[in-house]
């Protein structure tokens, strides 16, 4: 009798925590607003631009190397 | 050297880089106490740590191919891919100092993973102290690769065996969970593993590169 009372308390307990961590995940504090505004895409823009020059710099790297390679062997 | 001339693998990187970005900022991450936004560092700080171990790999690798066959080029890529991977550490413990300071509270806190690899990074920094103490070649590049196969498998003891027998803050070691195991949803795995394969392929680009200039110094020096 005891036993299974203990059990249900435990249950109801496990049930309770549990719905506190769900509820908890859903409050965490994230950038939704930048996310609704769409002002997230301005930061990707900025950081495109910055990976672009840099793509560009080592393409331009390269084909020079390239380029002394082939004045060298020659 | 074909594959270091050619393109595609490159322009590749540089693909997966830019898909890492977007992603980066615009994907679905999980909701998580204390982390918050901040779980998107995963795609920018774990990623140089794979990068630096993939090049380090690379270092043993080729200090092995030397050994076996004396042809100073094998020497020459393994250290240029300690340099390069020397830089990916560099920047991977920079940005964990930035990301501890705002989710653990301070920029280094006496957590085994990092003294592991603030430790295994001074080991590799040694590794080029002692190539600048030997004047001649051959014996530079032996004792170079020993010291390198010496220094990987420190390095694997300090940031993969010792962290994960003591406590440590970051996931997957100490007893923490590991982003594999529930952190990381499929979502973040769909920009995880390109993110990775885009950060090595470009510290292999940087590392072909010096390589290539300093064979050219290698011509220049013989004419």
């Amino acid at each position: 009798m005891i036993n299974k009372k203990m059990k249900n308390i435990i249950a109801s307990l496990l049930l309770i925590i549990l719905q506190m961590n769900f509820a908890f995940a859903q409050d965490v504090e994230m950038g939704d607003v930048m996310r609704s505004e769409g002002k997230i895409y301005v930061v990707v823009a900025v950081a495109f631009t910055s990976l672009a020059i840099l793509s560009f710099y080592m393409i331009r790297i390269d084909k020079k190397v390239n380029r002394l390679e082939k004045d060298l062997k020659k | 050297m074909t594959i270091a001339r050619s393109w595609w693998w490159k322009i590749g990187a540089l693909l997966l880089l830019f898909y890492t970005y977007y992603e980066g900022f615009v994907g679905e991450v999980p909701r998580m106490p204390i982390l918050n936004e901040t779980i998107r560092n995963l795609y920018f700080h774990v990623t140089m740590w794979m990068a630096m171990l993939v090049l380090m790999i690379c270092n043993a690798f080729y200090g092995i191919i030397y050994l076996n066959k004396s042809d100073l080029y094998h020497d020459l890529v393994a250290e240029e891919s300690g340099r390069m991977a020397m830089v990916f550490g560099i920047a991977g413990l920079l940005t964990g100092m930035v990301w501890a300071n705002y989710t653990w509270g301070a920029p280094w806190v006496n957590d085994p993973q990092l003294n592991g690899t603030a430790a295994s990074l001074l080991i590799y920094a040694a590794y080029f102290i002692l190539r600048n103490a030997v004047q001649d070649d051959h014996k530079r590049a032996r004792l170079a690769a020993v010291y390198g196969i010496f220094a990987f498998v420190m390095m694997i003891v300090f940031i993969m065996v010792l962290p994960k027998m003591t406590d440590s803050l970051h996931p997957g070691k100490g007893g923490n969970p590991g982003f594999n195991k529930y952190d990381l949803d499929a979502n973040m795995r769909m920009v995880f593993y390109p993110a990775v394969l885009g950060w090595t392929l470009l510290g292999v680009w940087m590392m072909s590169l010096r390589v290539r200039i300093k064979k050219l110094e290698w011509i220049k020096d013989d004419q």
